[in-house]
């Protein structure tokens, strides 16, 4: 288990340094992504105007502040409260967020599934779990919101933040086909019907 | 006692708001049992980051979670109270989508067909408003949840039939948290409903999931499953977050309601360990935050 501290963006190599169980602590760079801008992407065509070589995303809808464009507040917005929704909804847009964006980490919350692991082992990347629910802890490693792109789709626009000390969090499936939501799923199968002879309804 | 329409809509704006900072009393608690049970390294690293951050919301004056949720107003009347109904569902509209617009809150609602955000935290038949009665004299009480949407999704309804027997309706409860895993943000309260129409059985399955811990279902047969049932979802090793461990969920909870001889209906819906809610009491002596 090691913790990796990772400027963003990284490379293939770096991405296949990580396994599961370690932790790691992101700098400098995070896009904010979720439904409405990966539906808008790719099942209507539509590019963003940013470069997502290497990059992470994370799945979200920030809370924030429409204010003046200004030093603090190139994009005319201010974070106000930033976390993770729930990864699952956005399974088959891994594989082309990768292959078309060349985007090399996603943070969520409650995994994904197999499609995403085989991405990740196809072409290099790793999934960061977050404690979903603690967005005002989240917020706290968001310095700035840099840019935005796809503001029309208002929240579920495709966020540029800059971002200082974001983590630990910890890497749930890795490059190698291991994903610790899959290991906990396995497991949980093996003791339901334990569970349920204890409930008095063994099949 | 006459209500007022004009405190109900300043009500309806601040409770949306104090939902989403201040966590219940009893979830707090709740946290704090789990974990003192919790053995599981990486469910114990969890825990303590959920509970760090309602300390951090509170010292920030930040929101607990980014998801603002669907609305949802429980408004209770009791006796000798006289209101102008179609006024109040106007009022809770408009504080609702003043709480939006004056915290600079995300709007997370939209038109289920074309998508579209109005940026108010409205629109049709949302704000949900759930009118009740009780028997307290000159008592108004206006409950406001903003549901979190990574657990709302962990819904379901079986029209199970008499022959498949309670048993089969414990087994879809364990089965659906099973099939749920880690996706609506454990640890959770799992909400059951049993019996009713369809309609019913999904509506008390709401009503379980977001009554405060440590209350018992009032038919004795249902508070006899919802015990059985809390031990045995935290036996399955789901764990906080899904990522193993002890802390699947606070607890599991069980509404009943009558149902039709042909009928044995059973409903999941799930709260998210951030179980926000918050409740005002309007008497003739004043309102009351709690």
């Amino acid at each position: 288990m090691t913790h990796h501290v990772l400027e963003m963006p990284i490379s293939a190599d770096q991405v296949r340094d990580l396994k599961i169980g370690d932790t790691v602590t992101l700098e400098k760079t995070l896009f904010g992504i979720r439904d409405a801008t990966l539906i808008h992407m790719f099942d209507r065509g539509r590019r963003t105007k940013f470069d997502l070589q290497g990059h992470a995303v994370i799945h979200t809808a920030p809370n924030v502040h429409r204010v003046e464009k200004s030093e603090k507040a190139p994009a005319g917005y201010e974070p106000f409260c930033i976390g993770t929704t729930t990864s699952q909804r956005m399974e088959r847009f891994t594989r082309p967020l990768m292959e078309r964006e060349g985007v090399r980490i996603i943070i969520g919350k409650g995994g994904m599934a197999q499609d995403t692991l085989d991405a990740f082992r196809d072409l290099g990347g790793a999934y960061l779990a977050i404690v979903g629910g603690a967005a005002a802890l989240e917020t706290t490693w968001i310095e700035e919101i840099e840019d935005v792109d796809m503001d029309d789709l208002h929240p579920e626009s495709l966020w540029k933040f800059r971002i200082r000390g974001f983590g630990p969090l910890l890497v749930g499936m890795d490059s190698h086909g291991a994903s610790m939501f899959a290991d906990v799923r396995a497991d949980v199968a093996a003791r339901r019907d334990a569970v349920l002879e204890k409930l008095g309804i063994a099949e | 006692m006459q209500l007022d329409t004009k405190e109900v809509e300043e009500i309806a704006k601040d409770l949306y708001v104090r939902a989403l900072k201040i966590l219940p009393p009893d979830i707090k608690a709740g946290f704090a049992r789990l974990q003192k049970a919790e053995t599981h390294k990486i469910g114990q690293t969890i825990l303590g980051t959920m509970v760090e951050n309602v300390a951090v919301a509170e010292r920030t004056n930040n929101i607990l979670c980014q998801d603002t949720g669907i609305p949802i107003y429980n408004v209770t009347f009791g006796h000798d109270v006289s209101f102008d109904g179609a006024e109040v569902t106007r009022a809770i509209r408009r504080g609702c989508e003043r709480a939006t617009k004056e915290h600079s809150l995300r709007s997370s609602v939209v038109h289920p067909i074309t998508r579209v955000n109005e940026q108010t935290s409205c629109g049709i038949r949302v704000p949900i408003i759930n009118y009740d009665f009780d028997d307290r004299d000159e008592t108004v009480e206006i409950e406001m949840i903003p549901k979190g949407s990574g657990s709302e999704n962990g819904s379901f309804l079986q029209m199970l039939i008499p022959a498949d027997g309670i048993k089969a309706v414990k087994r879809f409860v364990i089965d659906r948290v099973i099939e749920l895993g880690g996706r609506v943000c454990p640890p959770t309260i799992v909400g059951v409903g049993i019996g009713g129409t369809s309609d019913l059985c999904m509506h008390l399955a709401k009503v379980a999931a977001t009554r405060p811990l440590r209350t018992t279902c009032s038919d004795p047969e249902g508070a006899k499953i919802e015990a059985e049932l809390s031990e045995a979802v935290n036996e399955l090793g789901i764990g906080a977050q899904g990522l193993g461990g002890r802390s699947t969920s606070f607890a599991v909870h069980v509404e009943v309601a009558a149902t039709h001889i042909t009928q044995n209906p059973v409903a999941v819906n799930i709260q998210c360990h951030s179980a926000r809610r918050a409740r005002a009491t309007i008497t003739p002596g004043g309102i009351h935050f709690a």
